[in-house]
């Protein structure tokens, strides 16, 4: 069934945008992660103008991960101080990354930074993790006890807030930093910025990671609302018919996603994001790297 | 004095109107609603004269049909180390978002390059390219750019596709894609004698959007705070519902 979507102006078939949303959603559910990194290159693929695919995608990422979100409030598994203190750096962030896109528009390769800072961070996150749930697994066949609470630098720094939920004791600049950081990539990459930010819970907070997925869909849900008003306000560019779409197949697939992802250990879920991320980080780079079909490439007139 | 006189004299010149076009289109207003998936006009007519027909030199039909036009930019990439990245672009001033041609026979024959330039006939002089940087092919990019837009039906090239009866009526049909963009898109029909235009005439086609596209389109434009929290209203309550269906199913 094919549908005209008004704002991207193209005609595409409902039931793939559905099955789109649904996949996305699964994982959203399973691993705490928007799903933006991987929605907005599946929007490319099938046709959508890259502008109203980005802004529509973080639109649905609010809708997949408030499903998933109620999903983990239930189970009290947020930790609603630590996502403040990351919504906050997050806010920040988001402007911060609007700014930047501008400025990468103006000098026109926009397209290029976009590719290459997907490639280089999810290679770099994917590659990490693989590492670290494969040195867990090994460890824990050995028996050996799993010392989370490591002392590094992040528990030198002043400003030391307690987090009860995490069971932490920190300075709120390291979760700040996070939050700003993801924010700047939602704007940039249009994603949610979960495949960062769980990794960086973990790994440099020491967060357990039962709370991590639930805080972390705290923060991107209003990260992401906010991009979209951003969005919507200076570029008309969120499509609500796909919208619409992809958050019905998205919002069902999410609250199937998380039962698959509480079934599941911890460290199971970590090497399959791993290998999900090194994929998509893959792909992008192939683009990067083969010859294209085309060479030539049609843009819109004010130089974007 | 002597301007009055060249244009009386430009008038005297210009010959007495022996054939002319006379036309009709199936429809004059395209509405793109939800389930817009293209639409096929048919294009009809017939030739109007005072005299016997004229069998010492061919007669040609040409019917264009060609959308707003817009502005855009034409990249290229090229290999830089291990990588492709867009090294350099040409700035086309004005291209249609639509350009179909229907012919009667094969252009060549029916128009001369001049009487093409003049009359923008086909695609490649229907497009005002800007001016190309120092060292850049620009006809490579125009190329390049009908190449895409024919590849997505958005330029069409239908030579042969008007059926000319008795040298008298003629018809065809353009198929228009799915990804129609808004606003007037101008019909314009040329009568061809000996690769000269004798006799012209343009209609306009009307593509709306209608119903809950249009209240959207407008919306998203007109009040994009209200459109955004819509979204968000959606999104949200799509959310939650979906939540609470779950939980009811399980329960």
């Amino acid at each position: 069934m094919q549908i005209y979507l008004p704002i991207a102006e193209v005609s595409v078939n409902a039931f793939l945008l559905l099955g789109v949303g649904g996949l996305v959603g699964v994982l959203s559910g399973m691993f705490g992660v928007g799903g933006g990194f991987l929605i907005t290159p599946l929007l490319f693929f099938i046709g959508i103008p890259p502008a109203v695919a980005v802004a529509t995608s973080v639109n649905q990422i609010v809708a997949s991960s408030f499903s998933a979100l109620l999903a983990h409030l239930k189970r009290k598994t947020v930790d609603m101080r630590m996502g403040s203190v990351l919504l906050a750096g997050g806010l920040a962030g988001s402007l911060l990354g609007v700014q930047v896109f501008n400025m990468l528009r103006a000098l026109g390769q926009v397209d290029l930074l976009v590719n290459l800072s997907y490639v280089v961070l999810l290679g770099i996150v994917g590659f990490l993790m693989l590492i670290e749930s494969v040195n867990a697994i090994r460890r824990s066949r050995k028996g050996t006890l799993i010392t989370r609470h490591k002392h590094n630098w992040v528990h030198n720094l002043p400003m030391k807030i307690k987090f009860r939920k995490s069971g932490l004791y920190i300075s709120v600049i390291p979760p700040l930093l996070v939050g700003l950081l993801v924010g700047v990539l939602s704007a940039i990459m249009g994603v949610g910025g979960g495949f960062l930010m769980v990794p960086a819970m973990i790994y440099l907070l020491g967060m357990p990671t039962k709370v991590v997925i639930g805080t972390s869909l705290f923060q991107i849900i209003f990260v992401t609302a906010f991009t979209t008003m951003l969005h919507a306000v200076t570029n008309n560019t969120v499509d609500i018919v796909l919208a619409v779409l992809l958050l019905v197949g998205g919002v069902i697939g999410a609250q199937i996603g998380t039962r698959i992802g509480l079934k599941m250990k911890a460290e199971q879920l970590r090497i399959l994001l791993a290998g999900l991320v090194l994929l998509v980080c893959g792909k992008l780079a192939l683009d990067l790297l083969l010859m294209p079909s085309e060479l030539y490439s049609l843009g819109r007139g004010d130089g974007n | 004095m002597i301007l009055r006189l060249l244009i009386l004299l430009t008038l005297c010149a210009l010959p007495v109107r022996a054939e002319e076009v006379v036309a009709g289109l199936s429809q004059r207003q395209i509405s793109i609603s939800t389930n817009f998936d293209g639409s096929e006009i048919l294009i009809f007519g017939a030739i109007k004269r005072q005299q016997a027909i004229d069998y010492s030199t061919e007669l040609g039909v040409i019917i264009t049909v060609s959308g707003p036009d817009e502005a855009l930019t034409v990249r290229r990439k090229e290999k830089v180390g291990p990588i492709w990245v867009n090294v350099d672009a040409l700035g086309v001033q004005s291209a249609p978002t639509l350009y179909a041609v229907s012919t009667s026979a094969p252009i060549s024959e029916l128009v001369s390059e001049d009487t093409d330039l003049l009359h923008r006939i086909s695609v490649r002089s229907a497009i005002f390219a800007g001016m190309a940087d120092q060292g850049v092919d620009g006809d490579a990019f125009t190329e390049a750019l009908i190449r895409i837009r024919t590849e997505s039906k958005r330029y069409q090239m239908n030579e042969g596709a008007v059926e000319l009866t008795s040298d008298t009526l003629f018809n065809t049909s353009v198929s228009l894609p799915a990804n129609l963009v808004e606003g007037n898109y101008a019909v314009r029909f040329l009568l061809l004698r000996d690769k000269q235009v004798i006799s012209q005439y343009e209609t306009v086609i009307f593509v709306r959007k209608v119903g809950m596209e249009r209240f959207l389109h407008a919306l998203a434009y007109e009040q994009p705070y209200l459109y955004g929290l819509l979204s968000l209203f959606i999104a949200i309550a799509a959310g939650w519902g979906a939540s609470a269906v779950f939980r009811y199913v399980r329960n």
